[in-house]
């Protein structure tokens, strides 16, 4: 038995080994460079073609043997995960813990100068994603309306703050009726709910015409509008700035007191050196805070009668109406909401960065939030959190990874490979966990409360 | 006679240029069971669904306790106090036993959810032991009692079944009548059934109708259409 497991596996790593050999012997083996006559001349590559056939031939090897051992897939075990759900149940506070300490414990043990990599980067970055996860996640994790263009609504959401906050005529007009150097201070904090506001709007405006559509065809419909917006950005100059896009974006202040040396500034008005890092613990604050908001309602909506209205839609659109769910509205609320949170997330965007171009809001943004929501589990909030971190902070981390320079060459740059390993990632975790990373879902109603109500039943003798 | 409950008159409905009800006329009177018989592809659930609103007649009138319903959506249809268990049962997979009871009361935002539960329980005991399971792990007799349970749910006045006894087992099938009998002589529930097994729903019919390609061809008691030759011939074979 264990023979011929054994040789089994080598049989066939044989064969994939074959097959790489086959496709990697003109990609890898031979590379085409000018010679001085400027000739082309083929340099053979015997030990890169050797060391891929090689990790081809062990990688199938392993997997053969892993599958046998683990035998048949035992599919009791894989619904439940308890190991996830314990996550789902006692990480939330801990999570929230390590967050808010997290951009102390890394000037800590860093110092200023190297933490502003890790808050922004690293931190930002990534809450950044999670919020735009989140946000997605009513629209295609609950709702079950595939978005393929929720883009869109983050860059509605982020010329809203920049055209807002830069516009002389709203200036002006803040300046003559309530004081000059108010709308500098405060126009972060007016523009974001604006920009929500103005995303929600949006997310209508697209609902209405798509509501009849779904699936493929809805699919088809989002990803043509996020293209329409990205068009419209690009091509209406006057207005958007083009391709040039929009800089000078006023940064957000500490509820009016701005990040600068000056003697009103944050850092003088709290007794502090001034340092630009003080920014951006604040920028890493706010969104956190953003997040959590998306969470916190996320959450709270799950277990109201929308909610279970969205996810009832996501099961079953026929069944929903004739139990008398008003289809258009739900599906227009989980719409709406889903971009408000975008909304929010792009005006975060436009104020961090301070300079936007449409370059931000390409199909591939749509494509990675989309990722993120169904890698992590469609609906899961969690799995959006691990996703986000995996495909989001997994590519910052490749810029780091200088020691591959020594393995490959000088020129190595493993942040170019980032979209090979993105794919990689999307196909190993679709063999490995078809349903996403979380892919229990949690009833947004649970014993206790049913024990509860049949206690409440027998007290006041209605049963 | 008082007036009927539900009233089709001359209804019309087409699939795109098909026409598949060729203007049916029907009368469903409070406390009855009115069964619909006939074959595949006769019309029976799309006179269900056009009842429904969904698709919506294209000539004819529907009034449903003297008011016109042709031309409501299905959701406020919903909220006249028509509930329905829709062909194939459609009950929300992922979601638990208990959240599909819920999204059943949601027509009167859950205010006896609580009192309502307890019935649906009492006639049904199998669905309170799995009120924490997901409803696609139901088996397909249980799913059906999850379907006519949330319709229950919303406390219809007048109650659409369509092909309850689909796919099940015969000892499940004669469970299911049983609780439609139940229900009606209970509470007084109106019920509307679509069947094929037409044996078992004729012998539970108050009165019952025939349907031949879109059209109704015959109607009787229960009783006189189980005994009728050419409906023995046609749809009893067997019995």
């Amino acid at each position: 038995m264990q023979a011929s497991l054994f040789s089994r596996a080598l049989k066939e790593a044989g064969i994939a080994a074959a097959i790489a050999f086959g496709l990697f012997a003109l990609m890898l083996g031979v590379k085409t460079e000018q010679s001085l006559n400027n000739e082309m001349v083929l340099l053979p590559r015997p030990g890169l073609l050797a060391t891929v056939v090689g990790l081809v031939f062990l990688g199938r090897f392993l997997l053969t043997l892993h599958a046998a051992w683990r035998g048949e897939p035992d599919t009791t075990k894989r619904a439940q995960s308890p190991f996830m759900l314990k996550v789902e149940k006692y990480g939330l506070p801990l999570a929230i813990g390590f967050l808010v300490a997290y951009p102390l414990m890394v000037l800590a043990s860093v110092g200023p100068a190297g933490a502003i990599k890790w808050i922004d980067n690293f931190g930002i970055q990534i809450l950044i994603y999670i919020m735009l996860g989140w946000g997605l996640n009513i629209v295609v994790g609950l709702a079950g309306l595939l978005d393929l263009g929720y883009v869109a609504f983050y860059a509605v959401g982020a010329y809203s703050y920049a055209l807002l906050a830069t516009s002389d005529p709203v200036k002006m007009f803040m300046a003559e009726w309530i004081g000059p150097g108010f709308w500098a201070a405060w126009s972060f904090w007016i523009c974001l709910p604006v920009a929500g506001i103005l995303a929600a709007f949006w997310g209508i405006l697209l609902g209405f015409p798509v509501l009849r559509l779904r699936g493929d065809y809805l699919a088809i419909v989002t990803l043509a509008f996020g293209e329409i917006i990205r068009l419209v950005l690009i091509n209406w100059i006057p207005f958007s700035g083009g391709y040039a896009g929009l800089s000078g974006i006023p940064r957000p202040s500490f509820f009016g007191i701005p990040f600068n040396a000056s003697e009103t500034g944050f850092a003088a008005t709290f007794g502090l050196e001034f340092t630009p890092i003080h920014r951006t613990i604040f920028l890493f604050y706010v969104i956190l805070a953003l997040a959590l908001v998306t969470m916190a309602v996320s959450m709270r909506l799950r277990r109201l009668p929308v909610g279970r209205a969205w996810e009832a839609l996501r099961e079953d659109e026929i069944a929903c109406r004739s139990l008398g769910i008003n289809t258009l509205n739900t599906k227009l609320t989980a719409f709406s909401l889903g971009a408000m949170f975008g909304g929010f997330a792009g005006a975060f965007f436009a104020a961090r960065q301070g300079f936007i171009s449409p370059e931000s809001f390409v199909f591939l943004e749509s494509a990675q939030i989309l990722a993120i929501v169904v890698l992590g589990g469609m609906g899961s909030l969690v799995g959006v959190v691990i996703a986000s971190i995996f495909l989001v902070g997994g590519v910052e981390l490749l810029r780091e990874l200088e020691f591959l320079k020594a393995v490959f060459g000088d020129g190595f740059d493993p942040s170019q490979y980032r979209m090979l390993l993105f794919g990689m990632a999307m196909v190993l975790m679709m063999l490995w966990k078809p349903r996403g990373l979380i892919s229990v879902r949690e009833p947004s109603v649970f014993l206790k409360e049913k024990k509860r109500v049949a206690g409440d039943l027998v007290k006041e003798g209605h049963g | 006679m008082s007036e009927p409950l539900l009233t089709v008159r001359g209804v019309k409905t087409y699939y795109g240029k098909i026409c598949a009800l060729h203007g049916v006329d029907m009368d469903i009177h409070a406390g009855e069971i009115v069964t619909l018989i006939g074959a595949n592809g006769a019309g029976k659930s799309t006179l269900m669904m056009t009842i429904f609103g969904s698709p919506q007649a294209r000539e004819g009138e529907i009034r449903y306790e003297g008011r016109d319903i042709t031309r409501l959506p299905t959701h406020e249809i919903a909220h006249l106090g028509i509930a329905q268990s829709p062909e194939g049962r459609r009950v929300f997979g992922r979601m638990s036993v208990f959240e599909n009871l819920q999204m059943g009361a949601a027509v009167n935002g859950l205010a006896h959810f609580n009192e309502d539960l307890e019935k649906v329980c009492t006639i049904f005991p199998r669905l309170k032991e799995r009120l924490e399971q997901r409803a696609g792990t139901l088996s397909g007799g249980e799913q059906q009692m999850l379907a006519i349970a949330r319709a229950l749910m919303s406390r219809p006045k007048l109650l659409l079944l369509d092909e309850p006894s689909l796919g099940l087992a015969p000892i499940i099938v004669r469970q299911i009548f049983d609780v439609i009998r139940e229900i009606n002589a209970k509470e007084g529930m109106t019920v509307f059934l679509v069947e094929q097994n037409a044996f078992h729903a004729l012998r539970l019919a108050t009165r019952a109708y025939v349907m031949v390609n879109g059209r109704i061809t015959m109607s009787g008691t229960g009783a006189q259409l189980l005994a009728d030759p050419q409906v023995k011939a046609a749809y009893l074979e067997g019995h």
